[in-house]
Order: C-alpha cells, then sequence, then structure tokens
C-alpha cells in the first residue's frame, strides 16, 4: 500500500438527537486524493456523519480527525476547520440576495479578507471551471438548478478546502440537469480532490470512486472498491439495498 | 349640506397651521419609527437569543407594551419626564418608539426566522463565524422581508402620532382640535385633517410600494 496522508480519520463516532441513536460507532478513513462515495437507505445517517465532520453538528463521542488534527469543538477554531472542509448541500443554499460572482468571493472577501481584485479573479476563474463564466452578474433566481449547484460548488472550492463533502448534490434536480454537475464532479475528482460524496448517482460511483461505504441504520455495514460493492456485496443488507436502487 | 365654498376657503386659509402640524407629525413618525427599529431588532434579538434570561426580558416587554393602550404609554411618559423639562415633543416621540419597537420586534423576529437554516448553515460552512454569517447572510434576507410590514407599521405609527395631541404636542390631530374649538367648527377641520392623514397614508404607502420592487427577486 502507498503511503498517503488519511484527510478525514473517524473513530468510534456516536450521534445522538435525544433519545435517537443516529451515529453508533462509526469508523471512516478518507485518504488524501481518495473519493469515497457514502450510499444507505434514507435516515441511516448519512447527512449526520457529513454534517459531523463539518461540526454543523457535534458528535458525543469518538474522535474526528481532519487533515492530521484532532478536532474537539471544544477547544478548536471551528471556523478555521470548516475553510478547509468544503460542504455542497442538496438544496444548494446560494445566497439569494448575492449575484453569482458575490456568492462566490463572499468568503474569501470576509474571512480570508483576500483583496478585492485577487477575490474577484480567482472567483471568475472558478466559475469558468464550472461553466458559468457568463452568469457571474445573475441571481440565483435565474439559474436552473444544474447551474446553481454548479455555483454552489464554485462558492465552496473558492476557499481552497483540502476536503469537499457533497450531500446528494444532484437529488434535487431535474433528472436532464443531474449530468453537468456530476461532469464537475468527476473534475474535481481527476484534479486530485479529496471527497466524500453521498450520491444515489452509482453511475458516478462506479467511475469516480475509490471507495464506496454502505451505510445501515447508523452503521457501516461494508465497504469496498466499486467494482467489489457493487458485483459482490458482501453483507446481505447491502444486496438488498443495491437491488432496489439499481 | 356643507357649503363646499367654504369648506375650501377654511382649507387654504388653514394650510400654513397644517403644515406646521404635518411636519411634526411626520418628524414624531420618523424618529420614533427609527428609535423604535433599532430597539425593536435589539429585542428580537432577545427573543432569539438561547440566553432564557434574554428572552424573558423580551417577552416580558413586549408583553406589556402590546398590552396596555398606547394613550397610556405616551401619558406615562408624559408625566414621568415632563417634570424633568422634557418636551411634549420627546415624550411623544418616545413614548410612539416604545410602542413601536415591541411590534417591531416581532416583525424582525418573524422575519429572521423565516430565512431558511440553510444559509445560515451554508455561511458557516465557508467557515464565517456565527455573527458574521448573520450579518452578511440572514438579516440582508431578513430585512428584505421585513420591508412590508415594517412600511405597514410605519403607516400605523404615522395616525398613531395624532394621540400626542393630548399632550399638548402641536402636530396635525392637535392643529385640528385647537382650531376646530376657537371657531366652532369642529366637523370641517376633522375633515381637513383627515384629508391630511389620508394623503400622507397614500403617498407612503406608495413609496412602501416603490420600494420592495426595488428590493424585490433575489429569492431562491
Ligand atoms: N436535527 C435533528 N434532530 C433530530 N433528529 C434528526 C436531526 N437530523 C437528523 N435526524 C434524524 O436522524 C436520522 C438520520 O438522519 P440523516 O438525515 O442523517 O439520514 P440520511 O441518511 O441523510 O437520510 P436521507 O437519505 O433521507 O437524507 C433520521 O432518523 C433523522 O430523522
Ligand atoms: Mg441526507
Amino acid at each position: 500500500m502507498e503511503q498517503r496522508k488519511v484527510m478525514i480519520n473517524v473513530r468510534d463516532l456516536n450521534k445522538s438527537f435525544g433519545d435517537l441513536h443516529v451515529l453508533k460507532d462509526v469508523n471512516l478513513e478518507v485518504h488524501e486524493r481518495d473519493v469515497v462515495v457514502l450510499i444507505g437507505a434514507s435516515g441511516s445517517g448519512k447527512s449526520t456523519l457529513l454534517r459531523c465532520l463539518n461540526f454543523l453538528e457535534y458528535k458525543q463521542s469518538g474522535t474526528i480527525t481532519i487533515d492530521g488534527k484532532v478536532v474537539e469543538p471544544e477547544n478548536t477554531d471551528l471556523n478555521k476547520v470548516r475553510q478547509e472542509v468544503g460542504m455542497v448541500f442538496q438544496h444548494f443554499n446560494l445566497f439569494p440576495h448575492k449575484t453569482v460572482l458575490e456568492n462566490v468571493i463572499e468568503a474569501p472577501l470576509m474571512v480570508k479578507k483576500v483583496p478585492s481584485d485577487q477575490a474577484v479573479q480567482e472567483g471568475r476563474a472558478l466559475l469558468k471551471k464550472v461553466g458559468l463564466a457568463d452568469k457571474e452578474d445573475v441571481y440565483p433566481s435565474k439559474l436552473s438548478g444544474g447551474q446553481k449547484q454548479r455555483v454552489a460548488i464554485a462558492r465552496s472550492l473558492a476557499m481552497k478546502p483540502k476536503i469537499m463533502l457533497f450531500d446528494e448534490p444532484t437529488s434535487a434536480l431535474d433528472p436532464e440537469l443531474v449530468g453537468e454537475v456530476l461532469a464537475t464532479m468527476k473534475d474535481l475528482a481527476r484534479e486530485g480532490m479529496t471527497m466524500l460524496v453521498v450520491t444515489h448517482e452509482m453511475g458516478f460511483a462506479r467511475e469516480a470512486a475509490d471507495t464506496v461505504v454502505y451505510m445501515h441504520d447508523g452503521k457501516i455495514v461494508e465497504k469496498g472498491n466499486p467494482s467489489q460493492i457493487f458485483s459482490q456485496p458482501q453483507n446481505q443488507r447491502t444486496k438488498d439495498f443495491l437491488g432496489t436502487i439499481l | 349640506m356643507p357649503d363646499i365654498g367654504h369648506f375650501i376657503h377654511v382649507f387654504i386659509d388653514s394650510y400654513p397651521l397644517f403644515m406646521k402640524g404635518l411636519l411634526l407629525t411626520l418628524q414624531i413618525t420618523v424618529v420614533s419609527v427609527l428609535i423604535g427599529t433599532v430597539a425593536g431588532l435589539l429585542f428580537a434579538f432577545f427573543k432569539l437569543s438561547n440566553s432564557k434570561v434574554l428572552n424573558a426580558i423580551a417577552n416580558v416587554y413586549i408583553a406589556v407594551i402590546r398590552g396596555t393602550p398606547l394613550i397610556v404609554q405616551i401619558f406615562f411618559f408624559y408625566f414621568g419626564l415632563a417634570e424633568l423639562g422634557i418636551s411634549p415633543y420627546w415624550c411623544a416621540t418616545l413614548g410612539l418608539a416604545l410602542h413601536n419597537s415591541a411590534y417591531i420586534a416581532e416583525i424582525f423576529r418573524g422575519s429572521i426566522q423565516s430565512i431558511n437554516k440553510g444559509q445560515l448553515e451554508a455561511g458557516r460552512s465557508l467557515g464565517m463565524s456565527t455573527s458574521l454569517a448573520m450579518r452578511r447572510i440572514v438579516l440582508p434576507q431578513a430585512f428584505r422581508r421585513a420591508l412590508p410590514p415594517l412600511g405597514n407599521q410605519f403607516i400605523i405609527g404615522l395616525k398613531d402620532s395624532s394621540l400626542a395631541a393630548f399632550i399638548s404636542s402641536s402636530e396635525l390631530f392637535n392643529v385640528a382640535t385647537t382650531q376646530g374649538s376657537r371657531t366652532f367648527e369642529e366637523m370641517t377641520y376633522l375633515l381637513i385633517v383627515a384629508i391630511y392623514y389620508l394623503v400622507l397614508v397614500l403617498l407612503f404607502t406608495l413609496l412602501v410600494n416603490k420600494l420592495e420592487g426595488r428590493f424585490a427577486g433575489g429569492d431562491e
């Protein structure tokens, strides 16, 4: 095995909402430049896991190590950590009162205090990269879902994160718009971005994932490379789940 | 039938007096709504805060203000503050400001809560602190949403300012009652002052609609 940095290391993670035990002793490693696809039924805890990794939710127990640093919400500057861990949401969450370019440069300007010429220049480059160079002055309400999600990806990338989390980035999209977003994500994967992706797009998993992780009822039940998981799942639950979506 | 010719004559004759009253009415309204907006925003934050103490302070404040008549509040200020040499104008303005602030607090609380929590999360996921994300992302959207009800509150405040007449602040309504009893033509002056209020309210309604139009769009 080649020696690559572990960018995300989750050990014995537990998370409950009140009495509801959502994540149960979850262990997960994501290596640098890896693309890990997380699948599982609705309610199995995929979003919760991602949100714990971005500290939008706090764990009850276990350790989360991001890029070699153990992150304890109580004594860590989470705003710094979140700058390194980008997040793309199912419902885009673009800032509706800002233009496309303003959406992208907001955090670099306000958080990193990047000079405005530089932020604009980098913002434009990112919009070009996601194929939306001509939309910089448009407000999000004028964009299609696929375009919105590509802006959201550019907005995250503007903070130059080391890791990108995607929570069902295409499930709010009309089917004909899914492809353009997946294409953008594949580009990112090819460039070596470390990615953890919750998706039901098995085509994407087959093509881009290094590892597929199957979650059931708050536990990671099975993981392996895509062909292994899709053609010879070991666990009966994985088989059943794949049966329902393939 | 009232005599139209006479009415027009009185209207024109009283115009300078009413214009003075109108300026004072506008001044009381604008200043009280401005102070009420600042205080209202503060109490909205109290209501939204995680602190039980701040919640309680805001709840009691809003309950008391909304649960007592405005005229009582104005007189409270009048008798409480006039002794300290504060003018009727300021007593009325502060009374109205206090009154407005309770309603405006609820307007802001509602508009802030109506912003999808994904907006704050998106900001924080980009490394913004909660307060920065509030300032840059949530509040600008909440203000836009608050604009129509704030405009409405302004119009209510404009009409409410007529209560200042009772503490002898010589705004519009005070001009009407004074002139009415001096000339024994109460109805004529009431009709005139009603026209002034109506025109003011219509003008502000137009203005608010214009502003809304300017800020419209940009919703997700
Ligand atoms: N803030 C919350 N408060 C209470 N319960 C929550 C909260 N967030 C999630 N849950 C519950 O935790 C469980 C896991 O939810 P989660 O959103 O992580 O599932 P998921 O795997 O992402 O599902 P989906 O495919 O539907 O998005 C669900 O039972 C959900 O109702
Ligand atoms: Mg989910």
